[in-house]
């Protein structure tokens, strides 16, 4: 790992829990993110893999205090060194921390798309919109249309769009490229990958690791709200023998190009986590240490990992 | 069984510009096959019509010659990309299935649902879960053809994977006839037999 880059952002011990009401006046912590570590540096694109429920969506929303009141979070975020507050995170947002959310609902559905893509900067011109709407293929009259008249897949572009109008030095991408086809993803990715080379950086959360590997630079696959591995892209693109954690080689497996072979099971209930290592109820390699300790990351091969025997 | 799409036009609104114009397409009992089309260009519009849940402006929809039927459940099921949008938000997912019937206990145990999820709120379920009863409700209905609508695009691979497999194996078994709605060329090979590609159109 290049340690002596600055970074740009820094997540370190990073927990998320969320306080419940269990019955009427009984209530429990539910621990969502557990000793995350995520660093991004200018200039690259990060991908992060991992399952729905996995914690990627609340690690977002932590970097940009967009949580509700019931959450607590724990550890450190540091953005270009200094620690990030609930101060400096609502002075970033949407200027240098931009995020194009996951669900098409963000768009204010009684707004026209073309007055909600120039956002509230006076000083936008409609010439900057309709250059990122031409490179997505959405025609000229989108801007007109109000969400509901949307598809799916444009209503992602659109979402796209919004956040690339902005000079934001950190984009943070959650699921930016489903329902659209594969010409417009790959689009969608190329531009990530320009605003990375201009020395921006991009947070990509995706399911759709198979493209994330084109494009990004390293990988964070993460499980029950922790990162199990953090690699090279070049090692996803090699296959499974070069990926450390085995919950990544099974991602790997489970591709319709690469086998299609699930492994068994479900990740584990935020409410009903094992103790031990997250993955070793489902782990081909689990053993006793696995079931009672909880593995600390460790580097390995040019990446992290978080389990007893990778090798 | 065979359904079937005979020239079908549709727009949502009269000045509105034609979603699909002059479309036809015929699946039959068994075979599975996957649409591809760019966005925008009236999969889902085409998802509903052949499920019932809209009405073609000209041309019909046929299952097994006969226009769908309007009562009961339908014998073409839908299944949504969003499932968090397809169930009651305020109804535990017992109750969820049990709209469609007994619960078969075989299909949880082919889908991997546990049964610790049936007292479960939606909200307390991911994506992957969530579609998993989605898929579940569709073939406990007895339906002769389901149309998937991306179902997995939200989803992570293990849990496509999961769920696809599943799909699959179930059709075979009772002989199902599968539309598959997809972006993903990968997939689209890997689980049909036939792939057809709606024309992309101007607006």
């Amino acid at each position: 790992m290049e340690q002596k880059r600055d970074t740009l952002l820094e997540l370190h011990d990073l927990s998320v829990s969320f306080r419940m009401y269990d019955s009427a006046l009984k209530q429990t912590e539910l621990q969502m993110i557990s000793d995350l570590h995520l660093t991004v540096y200018p200039g690259e694109v990060v991908a992060v893999a991992g399952a729905s429920g996995s914690g990627k969506s609340l690690m977002a929303s932590a970097v940009l205090g967009l949580l509700p009141p019931n959450a607590t979070v724990r550890g450190h975020m540091h953005y270009c060194g200094r620690e990030l507050t609930p101060e400096m995170q609502k002075e970033l947002r949407g200027g240098e921390i931009a995020l194009v959310p996951q669900s098409v609902s963000y768009l204010d559905p009684l707004m026209r798309v073309g007055k909600q893509v120039d956002g509230h900067k006076k000083d936008s011109s409609p010439g900057k919109r309709r250059g990122l709407f031409q490179r997505f293929g959405l025609p000229e009259r989108t801007e007109k249309l109000y969400p509901f008249q949307l598809s799916g897949g444009m209503a992602r572009r659109v979402l796209v769009s919004t956040a690339l109008m902005s000079d934001a030095r950190l984009i943070i991408a959650d699921e930016p490229t489903p329902g659209m086809s594969l010409e417009q993803a790959m689009e969608g990715l190329q531009m990530f990958r320009e605003l990375a080379n201009e020395g921006k950086a991009v947070l990509l959360i995706t399911h759709d690791i198979d493209l994330a590997f084109e494009f990004a630079d390293r990988v964070a696959v993460f499980y029950v709200g922790t990162t199990v591995e953090i690699a090279p892209a070049s090692d996803f693109r090699a296959g499974p023998d070069a990926l450390r954690h085995p919950y990544s080689k099974a991602l790997w497996k489970a591709l319709p190009q690469n086998g299609f072979v699930p492994i068994k099971g479900t990740q584990p209930y935020a409410g009903d986590i094992p103790k031990g290592c997250l993955f070793a109820p489902r782990c081909p390699w689990a053993d006793e240490q696995c079931r009672a300790c909880v593995p600390f990351v460790r580097d390995l091969r040019g990446g992290e990992v978080r389990c007893f025997h990778a090798t | 069984m065979r359904l079937e799409a005979k020239n079908v036009f549709f727009r949502y609104g009269k000045k509105e510009p034609w979603v699909l114009e002059n479309v036809s397409l015929q699946l039959e009992q068994g075979e599975c096959l996957a649409l591809l089309a760019p966005s925008g260009c009236g999969k889902t519009t085409l998802a509903m019509l052949l499920s019932g849940y809209l009405q073609p402006m000209q041309g019909e929809i046929l299952l097994d010659g006969m226009p769908l039927r309007k009562k009961g459940l339908c014998p073409v099921q839908m299944i949504f990309q969003h499932p968090e949008n397809a169930v009651n938000p305020y109804w535990r997912m017992k109750k969820v299935l049990e709209e469609c019937g007994e619960i078969q206990e075989n299909l949880l145990n082919v889908l991997g649902i546990e049964r610790a999820w049936l007292d479960r709120y939606p909200r307390e379920l991911s994506g992957g879960e969530l579609q998993r009863f989605c898929v579940a409700r569709a073939l406990m209905s007895g339906a002769e053809f389901l149309v998937c609508d991306e179902i997995s695009t939200m989803l992570d691979v293990i849990s496509q994977a999961q769920i696809w497999n599943a799909v699959l194996d179930e059709a075979k078994k009772r002989n199902l006839g599968i539309l598959a709605i997809t972006h993903n060329r990968h997939l689209a090979r890997r689980i049909a037999s036939r792939v057809y590609e709606l024309p992309g159109r101007d607006f």
